[in-house]
């Protein structure tokens, strides 16, 4: 049930977890660390989706499904990424994103 | 005050709080785990909504999945009780910087704006008959296409991680 909470402060909650993933973004030098900011910056994201669809259309199910297709899409972006920072790290061991421009030929 | 009114306070409480710590923490696996309790609360808030089926998917899929994932690549990749450095003073004025303006921006335009106070239309339920209905549908509501190109998508993901991933024959590293 959804009475008594305004849709803003649904969205003032998720509005403050997106920056403070981008602020992670910007501020972290560790590879790992980048993509737990991506993260959250994708949950924050979602959490929108569904308030909309949730209080201004509650008649359809759109903002549902885009947020189940942006879990697919996070799921597929953080299996790659992680398969290329375990090969950064066979190859320079460390992973810090000062060190990622030496893999280029 | 109902209890949950009080629920969503608590969960948006352990979300802001652990996403800071998700980005403050100087040991990684800590971060990590933080990390799965924002997604924990965020599938407490799609319950909340009465959205069961987006909170399974939730549970499942981030929590279990993408934190097991992300766990795992820092057990090969760190040693455990590895500290991070502070960040610089530059970077970390520029990140707070950009937090504060855009979050202070976006809030106040959510302030101003006028969302409709009352929706007058029946609201269509999220059980699993509805979803699955509008999933594989080609009429209208139907996302059947965007389906099949996250399907195609995901193997295409799987194929190209195992192909980076894998070992180069040729040399022999020592990992």
């Amino acid at each position: 049930m959804i009475e008594g909470i305004p849709i803003q402060h649904f969205l003032i909650v998720s509005t403050l977890m997106f920056f403070i993933g981008v602020a992670g973004f910007i501020m972290r030098r560790n590879l790992i660390t980048i993509l737990m900011a991506i993260e959250l910056i994708l949950n924050s994201v979602n959490i929108n989706f569904v308030i909309f669809n949730r209080y201004l259309y509650p008649d359809q199910l759109q903002g549902h499904f885009f947020a189940i297709l942006v879990v697919g899409i996070a799921a597929a972006e953080a299996s790659v990424a992680i398969a290329l920072i375990i090969n950064i790290y066979r190859k320079l061991k460390n992973i810090d994103v000062e060190n990622v421009n030496e893999l280029r030929y | 005050m109902s209890f949950n009114v009080v629920m969503f306070y608590v969960f948006s409480a352990i979300i802001l709080l652990f996403s800071l710590l998700t980005i403050t923490s100087r040991r990684i696996l800590r971060a990590a785990v933080y990390l799965l309790f924002v997604l924990i609360a965020t599938a407490g808030v799609y319950f909340l909504l009465e959205y069961q089926f987006m909170a399974a998917v939730q549970l499942t899929l981030y929590a279990g999945g993408i934190v097991v994932l992300i766990i795992f690549s820092i057990l090969l990749t760190h040693h455990i009780s590895h500290l991070f450095e502070k960040p610089e003073l530059t970077k970390l004025l520029m990140g707070t910087g950009v937090a504060v303006v855009g979050s202070f921006l976006t809030i106040y335009t959510i302030l101003t704006y006028p969302f409709p106070e009352i929706v007058t239309t029946t609201p269509l339920p999220a059980t699993m008959e509805n979803i699955g209905a509008q999933l594989l549908g080609v009429e209208k509501n139907g996302y059947a296409l965007p389906f099949e190109l996250i399907s195609i998508l995901l193997l295409a993901a799987m194929i190209g991680a195992i192909v980076i991933a894998k070992k180069d024959k040729s040399k022999n590293s020592e990992i």
